[in-house]
């Protein structure tokens, strides 16, 4: 059988349309918002909001444990997104504020809300007796389970995709030109500051929510690498917006199906194959 | 006829077509700003009047660029209150043209020269720019000798180039105040000449007034018409033959630690 007969048959299991629906949309948002995160050098604040949305994980894996809607609520009810997402848009925004009114560099300030999550997230988890099923793996977590997503799951990352994907484009001249030189633009009335929380709020919820599905880790790598090799290939910010919207998606689906075909784990099946496409772009760039 | 003669009475026929109460262009009235401990403006208080050329000249530190933050109501003072013909400068963006100092320029940033043009017409940046825009930065970039580099990437533009494209930017919705911050830092001598001569032509045609921050006494001396000696106050506002004296100069230098004036300063200006 040919390697496309494969990747049609691969394409045909419900599972496989999830991860591939799921992980388009993820590279979709991601992408977006990769290239404000890449030209603004915060390069850290994936790895930063995505260790916010494990922090966020436990405390609402306990929070439905300790009151005891575990028994008696619905699926939904029970995700513990419901605090995640609450938690990591406290943590993105806190770290806008911080970057705001002191003089700390965007990379200790968010060294600092990263540190306080990860050990919100460890005591959170730890407090939970072994034996309860709170149905969040803490393994998977952490290195993402995309084959594994289900139509909850992807019902709520498309609900945040639809909105995420709408503000980013409508914002997007705005936005740019903020990255491009924030004085300039605010002579012009541009209100970046308020642009900048809208920024990190909705890069917090993104990635809290993506997070559970890429995985906690890899996180970064969905939001630095498609920019960062659509920047070396891209002479203007639309150009280098589209390529980086074009590599996460490709790579993603090249990625989900890589994994299957040579049984790899799919979340590094994704990032090697964006790691390729940034080395292909770096040996072919224009001095 | 000298600069300072040109302009005022650009500025006396405008006074006569306009009999009312004439509202400054930039009023700036007993502005303090302190940023900790440091006073960096005290009680700065100045008019300038359309059709004027204000330079603003002081050493390192005295307050020039915070008072151009001030002016464009990026920086909202602890005393008194600055205003762009007569209204706060959030309220007039399309009458203002800026130029910020070129060293805070990102050359990370994929933008071509005719996208940052776009940016002084449409005040965001551009996915697309349409025709009618290409066209408008067009004219604009090449008001400025600039009309060759409308495709270029700006990370690839000189010092002198970039200088020009941030300019056309600044002109190219013809505001009728434009603000220089530094503009000449970086750029070699004839770029400096390039751009006085730019801006000259520009206030010719439009009667705009403009305000610039400069180290370059001579040049302050030979085309401006108003001068602003700053050292977190005023030193000296008024015509250039007398602010720039030595003695305004001494004083005014000489409190950041400079025993004298320098000497090509002192030089150029005698």
């Amino acid at each position: 059988m040919s390697g496309l007969e494969d990747l049609i048959q691969v394409l045909a299991f419900p599972f496989m349309q999830r991860a591939a629906a799921a992980g388009a949309m993820i590279a979709v948002m991601c992408a977006l918002l990769g290239v404000f995160v890449v030209q603004r050098r915060l390069s850290f604040l994936g790895d930063g909001l995505a260790h916010a949305a494990f922090g966020g994980m436990g405390i609402g894996a306990f929070v439905i444990v300790s009151s005891g809607a575990l028994a008696q609520g619905g699926a939904l009810l029970r995700n513990p997104l419901w605090v995640a997402v609450p938690f990591a848009l406290l943590t993105g925004l806190g770290i806008a504020w911080v970057r705001d009114r002191t003089e700390l560099s965007s990379d200790t300030a968010i060294g600092v809300f990263f540190a306080v999550s990860v050990a919100l997230g460890v005591l959170f988890f730890s407090r939970i007796p072994p034996d309860v099923n709170i149905g969040v793996n803490v393994m998977d977590l952490l290195f993402g389970s995309i084959l594994a997503v289900r139509t909850t799951e992807l019902t709520i990352i498309a609900v945040v995709a639809v909105i995420a994907t709408t503000l980013l484009l409508a914002l997007w001249g705005r936005l740019a030109y903020a990255t491009f030189d924030d004085e300039l633009a605010r002579t012009d009335g541009v209100r970046s500051r308020l642009l900048e929380y809208l920024l990190f709020g909705l890069a917090a919820v993104v990635i809290t929510v993506s997070a559970t599905v890429v995985g906690i880790i890899l996180m970064a790598a969905y939001l630095v690498i498609p920019a960062a090799a659509a920047r070396i290939w891209a002479r203007s910010m639309a150009s280098m917006t589209l390529f980086a919207v074009l590599i996460g998606v490709s790579t993603t689906l090249a990625g989900v199906a890589l994994s299957y075909l040579f049984d790899l784990p799919t979340g590094s099946a994704i990032i090697l194959t964006q790691a390729l496409v940034f080395v292909v772009a770096a040996f072919t760039q224009r001095r | 006829m000298s600069s300072a003669a040109r302009t005022d009475e650009g500025a006396q026929r405008v006074a006569s077509a306009a009999p009312q109460r004439r509202v400054p262009v930039l009023h700036v009235h007993n502005v303090g700003v302190r940023f900790g401990d440091a006073q960096v403006l005290d009680d700065v208080s100045f008019d300038l009047d359309e059709g004027q050329f204000l330079a603003i000249v002081g050493p390192n530190g005295a307050g020039k660029s915070t008072l151009v933050k001030v002016a464009l109501g990026l920086l909202r003072p602890q005393r008194g209150h600055a205003a762009l013909f007569g209204r706060d400068a959030g309220d007039v963006p399309e009458r203002i043209g800026y130029v910020p100092q070129l060293k805070t320029f990102d050359r990370t940033f994929p933008a071509t020269a005719v996208e940052l043009v776009v940016t002084g017409l449409r005040r965001s940046w551009p996915a697309r720019p349409s025709r009618r825009e290409r066209d408008q930065a067009h004219a604009a970039l090449a008001q400025v000798g600039a009309e060759t580099l409308v495709d270029r990437p700006l990370s690839r533009l000189s010092g002198g180039e970039l200088q020009r494209v941030y300019l056309a930017r600044a002109v190219a919705r013809e505001p009728a105040f434009v603000l220089l911050d530094e503009p000449a830092t970086g750029v070699d001598y004839l770029a400096e000449h390039d751009l006085y001569d730019l801006l000259e032509r520009y206030q010719a045609r439009t009667g705009a007034t403009v305000a610039m921050v400069t180290h370059d006494l001579a040049a302050a001396r030979y085309h401006a018409s108003r001068v602003l000696v700053l050292n977190r106050r005023v030193f000296g506002f008024g015509l250039p033959d007398d602010v720039l004296c030595d003695a305004c100069l001494q004083e005014a230098y000489g409190h950041v630690g400079h025993s004298h004036v320098p000497h090509t300063h002192r030089h150029a200006l005698r």
